[in-house]
């Protein structure tokens, strides 16, 4: 079956849309279902780390890539090869403390609320895209790193960027005792 | 493509969540169903403005129907519907042999009872698109034997 080349893309598109359109559905779900903000935002954090430790397996399988060194190797392979992989977008990273474990990824567009125009009223410290933060939590637990993600500025909330803040919570040296 | 195992899991996660939600609160598993198909109304109906944007007008419900088991469940799915019947009376009957959301939970018979929860948001997309091309339906599930449902 031969296909032209603009239907292909087309058709990644549309998979990704049907992503984005599901995350909104459930979010609005879940805005029904919960009157605080609070619980929506612990309740799709709960959701995305479950999806983060068993995305990992499907991240490890088909990008191959090598054990990272440091923190910040990690964070770079976050940012390059799983964004990329899954949401199409590449987040700048930079290093925000001495320390070497605060980084933060910087997206300029986000594809999860290709479709959101803004926030409702009774509804602004909804954090929209708290599922991200709990898939990158989920997927660093399992390769024994604990790490705290959260978002350090929103597009939805009128910041100028989206910017997600990944925390290492270990020193780097406990991991010269991990074997592959 | 990377896409898919991310609408899989979301989706899984989706149902596990409300059934969990669920059990804490009320125990209602029919609202549960509601809720699912709900979502899945509100995506079709979005999924299949993006999708005909381009294509030409259709000429009858039976075209409408071939499109959705050809193009829409390709996008969607990554493979084509296996068998359509119809009776030309307003009732068809959609076989998937190898259904993408439930190839990962059995292959057989085994959870066969926990199926129709996975296939509730499917039913609703597929309304949620018709409805959106100006059918009315109802859309249900059957599951006979992982993966294949009709």
């Amino acid at each position: 079956m031969s296909r032209p080349a603009g239907r292909k893309q087309e058709n990644h598109k549309i998979s990704r849309e049907l992503f984005v359109l599901t995350y909104g559905a459930l979010v609005a779900q879940l805005c029904k279902d919960y009157e605080k903000d609070e619980d929506v935002n612990s309740c799709l954090d709960r959701m995305g780390h479950s999806i983060g430790v068993r995305l990992i397996d499907d991240f490890l399988a088909r990008s191959a890539v090598k054990k990272c060194r440091s923190y910040s190797e990690t964070a770079e392979m976050i940012a390059q090869v799983a964004f990329k992989m899954y949401l199409g977008v590449t987040p700048s990273v930079t290093c925000s403390s001495p320390a070497g474990n605060e980084f933060s990824l910087i997206l300029d567009k986000n594809p999860l609320v290709d479709f959101v125009e803004e926030l409702p009223a009774e509804r602004a410290s909804l954090c929209y895209c708290n599922l991200l933060c709990g898939v990158i939590r989920g997927a660093l637990e399992m390769v024994h790193l604990a790490a705290e993600v959260t978002f350090l500025q929103d597009r939805l909330k009128g910041d100028p960027v989206t910017e997600i803040g990944i925390t290492f919570l270990r020193k780097a040296e406990d991991r010269k005792h991990k074997r592959n | 493509m990377a896409d898919e195992a991310l609408f899989l899991l979301l989706h899984n996660e989706m149902v596990a969540g409300l059934y969990r939600a669920a059990e804490q609160g009320e125990g209602e598993n029919g609202r549960c169903t509601t809720k699912l198909e709900s979502m899945g109304f509100r995506v079709g109906q979005g999924l299949i403005e993006r999708f005909t944007k381009d294509t030409a007008r259709f000429k009858d419900e039976l075209d409408i129907m071939k499109f959705i088991c050809k193009d829409f469940w390709t996008t969607v799915f990554k493979k084509q519907i296996d068998n359509l019947r119809t009776n030309h009376q307003g009732i068809y009957v959609l076989q998937d042999n190898k259904f993408r959301l439930l190839t990962q939970i059995s292959a057989g018979k085994q959870y066969l009872e926990h199926a129709p929860k996975y296939l509730a948001f499917t039913c609703g997309l597929i309304r949620g698109g018709l409805s959106n091309l100006g059918i009315k339906s109802i859309v249900t599930a059957e599951v006979s034997s992982m993966p294949a449902c009709k």
